[in-house]
C-alpha cells in the first residue's frame, strides 16, 4: 500500500542522506521524496512516498523517529490530507497539432511556459492522478523530457503539524 | 578565546573522562599537545579497532561512556568494526576521528575518508564539525546522546583547521535537542495491564536481555522473579543480570541455549521480555516461537517493539524505571506467592531429559567445558570474563556461572572475533581490582593479539585463555553437521607458537594439555603482575550443543 509520510527534520547537511539511507539499508524503495524549508528556516519538511505493508511502514516510521535529526514523523495516509506535485513537460508541438494540444492543456488548467518552433514546455500542478492523466494524454504527441518534483503533502484543517 | 584542541580536552575533562583509547596521527597533534597537561590518560593501542573495543570494554564494566580517538582516513576506517560492535550491543561510546581541513574535504586529500558517511548506519549519531563555534556543543551532545535512551556509539569528526582555530569557549550546561527525547517512564496503564496478566499466568517466563545490564535493573528483575516465582532465562547479552546459581535461573535460551530454557519459553503462556529484542538467534523460526504466549515487551527503544515478534503489551521505557513501577503494582495485587508446582515440575523434566553434559577428554587434550567450569570455580564472583566469537564464546555462556552484572563482555550482536582481548584491557582499566579473564579460540585470538603489548606497556594484567583446536571451530562444526564433513577454509593447521608469541609481546605464556597442570597454572596466573596467555589444547571435533539450527524451531534442537 502507498504511504505518504511527512517528516520534519533539522535543516542540516547530511540529514537527507540519513533519512534516505534508512530506507535503502532495508531495501525499501522510495517512490518520491521532496524536501524544502518550512516557515522556520532551521527546519525542513520531507514528504516521502513509499510502498509496503503496514507493518513494514510502521517499522520505517519508528526507525525514522529514532534519528536524532528527525523532529516529527506523521503518516498522512490514514488522515485527511492534500497533496500536490509539480511537473514540467517538454512536448512536441508541430504547427498542425498545436491547437489540439492547447485544448488539452486548457482543460487541465495548466500553463505553457515556453514556446519554441517545434515544442512547448507545459507546467502543471495537481495530485498524482492528475499529473499522470496529463502525461498519458500528452504522450501521443511525443514527450521529449519530463521533470517532476515529487509529491508535497499536508494534513487538512487548521491543525498545525509545525 | 580558546583553540579547538583546548576546547576538546576541556570538554572531555568536564565529561569526567579518565581514559582515552587511541592511536596517534599527525592531524591530531595539537590535541595531544593539550592532553600532555591534562589528567586524562591516553592509552596508546596497537590497532585502531582494538582502541574502539577497549573503549567498549571500559564502558561495559564501568557503565560510563567509553572514549576512543584516532586519526583521519585509515585510522578512522579501522574503528568501523569497533563502532558497529558497540552499536549492535547498545554500548555508550564517543569516538573522535581526525579529518583533513574543511577546505580540503572532498578533494581526496591525503588520509581523507568520509567517515561520517561510512559510519552513518553503525552509529547512534555522528557529527562532522565544520564550524568551531559548534565544537563544544557537539561534544556535549555526543556524550549525552551516547549515554541516554538506548545507549550507543556517537562519532565526532574533527577537521584539522577546526582543531587549530580559536573561538570563545562556552560549555553548554544543558543539552536540548528537539528531535531527541528518550522516554524513561513506561505508560502506567500498560504497566497495570502487565500486573493483571502476571496474576493470571500459569506458565510465565522472564526473558531478559542486555537492556537489563545497561539500565542496572538486576535487582528489580530479581525482586519480580522472586515475588511471583517466575523462572528466568537470559539472552547472551543478559548473562550476569540474574545470578546463575539462583534456582529460578534456566540459563541462556536460543540457538545454543539450554534445552529446558528453550522448552520453557516455547511452552509458556506469558513471556515478559526485558530489554531484549527477539533476535533471530533467540527465536529461531518466528512462526513457531512460543505460540501460546502473551508477549509483554519492555524496552526503551520503540523501534525494538514488534520488530520481529508481534507484542501484546508493549511498554516503552527504561527497564529499571518500568520494573520499579511494575513491582509496586504487583505488590498491591499479590496475596501469596504462587507455587507453580506443575510448571516447575515440567521444567525439571526437560532438565532431566537433556542436561548440559560433556564426556571425558582424550589424553593430551582438555575438555573446553571443563576448562570453563574450572575458571568459574577458581575465579571469584566479581571476575570479569571477556570472549571473542565462536565455539569458546558459547561454551563460556553455557558453563561459566555468572553471578553479577557487568562481568560478562562479549560481542553479541555483531559477533566480532578479536573483541575479547582489547575489551579485557578496557575492562581492567575500568576496574583494576577485578580479575579479568579473556576466553578465546586460536582463530579469534590472532585477530588482535598484538594488544598484549599494550597491556604490558600499561601494566594491565589479565589472563587470556586460548582454546586451541587448530581451526575456525564454529564454522567447522557447521561443515560437520550441515555439509557432510566437507571441510573447507576452516583448518588452521599452522598456528604460531602461542607461548613464544605471548613472551615476545611481554606476557607470560603457558601450554597446557592436562587438567592438573591447568589448575596449577591458572591459580598461579591469578597472582601475576603480567598479562598471561594460557594455550589449552582441545580436540578439533569438539562441538557446541545443544544447537537449534538457524531458522529452525525448538523441535529441531540437536543435543549431541
Amino acid at each position: 500500500m502507498k504511504h505518504i509520510i511527512s517528516v520534519l527534520v533539522e535543516n542540516k547537511f547530511g540529514v537527507l542522506a540519513r533519512v534516505a539511507g534508512l530506507f535503502s539499508a532495508r531495501g525499501f524503495n522510495i517512490k518520491s521524496l521532496s524536501v524544502g524549508e518550512t516557515i522556520d528556516p532551521t527546519v525542513s519538511r520531507m514528504t516521502i512516498i513509499s510502498a509496503g505493508d503496514d507493518q513494514i511502514i510502521e517499522q520505517v516510521i519508528k526507525q525514522l523517529r529514532r534519528l536524532v535529526d528527525v523532529i516529527k514523523v506523521t503518516d498522512l495516509t490514514g488522515e485527511d490530507y492534500v497533496d500536490r506535485e509539480m511537473v514540467l513537460i517538454k512536448v512536441n508541438a508541430e504547427p498542425k497539432v498545436r491547437s489540439e494540444l492547447m485544448q488539452i492543456i486548457d482543460i487541465f488548467r495548466t500553463k505553457i511556459i515556453d514556446v519554441a518552433p517545434r515544442s512547448f514546455i507545459v507546467e502543471a500542478t495537481g495530485d498524482n492522478d492528475k499529473i499522470n492523466a496529463l502525461i498519458d494524454l500528452l504522450r501521443p504527441f511525443g514527450i521529449k523530457e519530463i521533470a517532476r518534483t515529487g509529491c508535497v503533502a499536508m494534513s487538512r484543517g487548521s491543525k498545525s503539524k509545525k | 578565546m580558546k583553540k579547538g584542541s583546548e576546547i576538546i580536552v576541556e570538554c572531555l575533562e568536564r565529561e569526567n573522562v579518565k581514559h582515552i583509547f587511541g592511536l596517534p596521527g599527525a592531524v591530531l597533534c595539537d590535541v595531544y599537545d593539550v592532553l600532555h597537561d591534562s589528567p586524562i590518560d591516553f592509552i596508546i593501542c596497537r590497532h585502531e579497532q582494538a582502541a574502539a573495543h577497549a573503549a567498549d570494554g571500559y564502558a561495559r564494566v564501568s557503565g560510563k561512556t567509553g572514549v576512543c580517538m584516532v586519526t583521519s582516513g585509515p585510522g578512522a576506517t579501522n574503528i568501523v568494526t569497533g563502532l558497529a560492535t558497540a552499536y549492535m550491543d547498545s554500548i555508550p561510546m564517543v569516538a573522535f576521528t581526525g579529518q583533513v581541513p574543511t577546505t580540503m574535504i572532498g578533494d581526496d586529500a591525503f588520509q581523507e575518508a568520509d567517515i561520517a558517511g561510512i559510519t552513518r548506519t553503525i552509529t547512534k549519531h555522528n557529527y562532522l564539525v565544520n564550524d568551531i563555534k559548534d565544537l563544544a556543543r557537539i561534544i556535549r551532545e555526543a556524550f549525552y546522546i551516547a549515554s541516554t535512551g538506548r545507549p550507543g556509539p556517537v562519532l565526532v569528526d574533527l577537521p584539522k583547521d577546526i582543531i587549530h582555530s580559536k573561538t570563545k569557549f562556552e560549555y553548554p550546561e544543558k543539552v536540548s535537542i528537539r528531535g531527541y527525547n528518550p522516554n524513561l517512564k513506561g505508560h502506567p496503564k500498560q504497566i497495570e495491564k502487565i500486573a493483571v496478566k502476571l496474576s493470571e499466568a500459569k506458565r510465565p517466563v522472564i526473558y531478559m536481555g542486555g537492556g537489563v545490564i545497561l539500565s542496572n535493573a538486576s535487582r528489580e528483575v530479581e525482586e519480580l522473579a522472586h515475588m511471583l516465582n517466575i523462572p528466568v532465562t537470559s539472552t547472551l547479552m543478559g548473562l550476569g543480570g540474574f545470578p546463575s546459581n539462583d534456582k529460578l535461573f534456566l540459563g541462556m535460551l536460543g540457538m545454543h541455549g539450554t534445552y529446558w530454557a528453550n522448552m520453557a519459553t516455547n511452552n509458556s503462556d506469558l513471556i515478559i521480555a526485558l530489554g531484549a529484542r527477539f533476535d533471530d538467534r533467540v527465536t529461531g523460526r518466528i512462526d513457531k516461537f512460543a505460540p501460546d504466549a502473551t508477549v509483554v515487551h519492555i524496552d526503551i527503544d520503540p523501534s525494538a517493539i514488534s520488530k520481529n515478534i508481534t507484542v501484546d503489551i508493549p511498554v516503552v521505557g527504561d527497564v529499571k524505571e518500568v520494573l520499579k513501577h511494575l513491582n509496586e503494582e504487583v505488590k498491591k495485587r499479590i496475596k501469596s506467592k504462587p507455587k507453580r508446582t506443575e510448571w516447575f515440575k515440567e521444567i525439571e523434566k526437560w532438565k532431566a531429559k537433556h542436561p548440559l553434559l560433556y564426556g571425558d577428554g582424550k589424553k593430551g587434550y582438555l575438555k573446553p567445558q571443563w576448562v570453563i567450569e574450572k575458571i568459574s570455580e577458581l575465579a571469584d564472583d566479581s571476575a570479569i570474563i571477556t570472549t571473542d566469537v565462536g565455539q569458546h564464546q558459547m561454551w563460556t555462556a553455557q558453563y561459566f556461572k555468572f553471578k553479577k552484572p557487568r562481568t560478562w563482555l562479549t560481542s553479541g550482536g555483531l559477533g566480532t572475533m578479536g573483541y575479547g582481548l582489547p575489551a579485557a584491557i578496557g575492562a581492567k582499566m575500568a576496574n583494576p581490582k577485578s580479575i579479568v579473564v579473556n576466553i578465546s579460540g586460536d582463530g579469534s585470538f590472532q585477530m588482535n593479539c598484538q594488544e598484549i603489548a599494550t597491556a604490558k606497556t600499561y601494566g594491565v594484567p589479565f589472563i587470556s585463555i586460548v582454546l586451541n583446536n587448530n581451526s575456525y571451530g564454529m564454522v567447522r562444526q557447521y561443515q560437520t553437521i550441515f555439509y557432510k564433513k566437507r571441510y573447507y577454509a576452516t583448518d588452521l593447521d599452522f598456528n604460531p607458537d602461542f607461548v613464544k608469541l605471548a613472551e615476545s609481546l611481554g606476557a607470560e605464556g603457558y601450554y597446557v594439555d592436562d587438567e592438573k597442570k591447568f589448575i596449577d597454572i591458572f591459580k598461579k596466573s591469578l597472582k601475576s603482575k603480567l598479562p598471561v596467555v594460557i594455550e589449552v589444547k582441545i580436540e578439533k571435533d569438539e562441538k557446541v550443543f545443544p544447537m537449534v539450527p538457524a531458522g529452525g524451531s525448538v523441535k529441531d534442537i540437536l543435543v549431541d
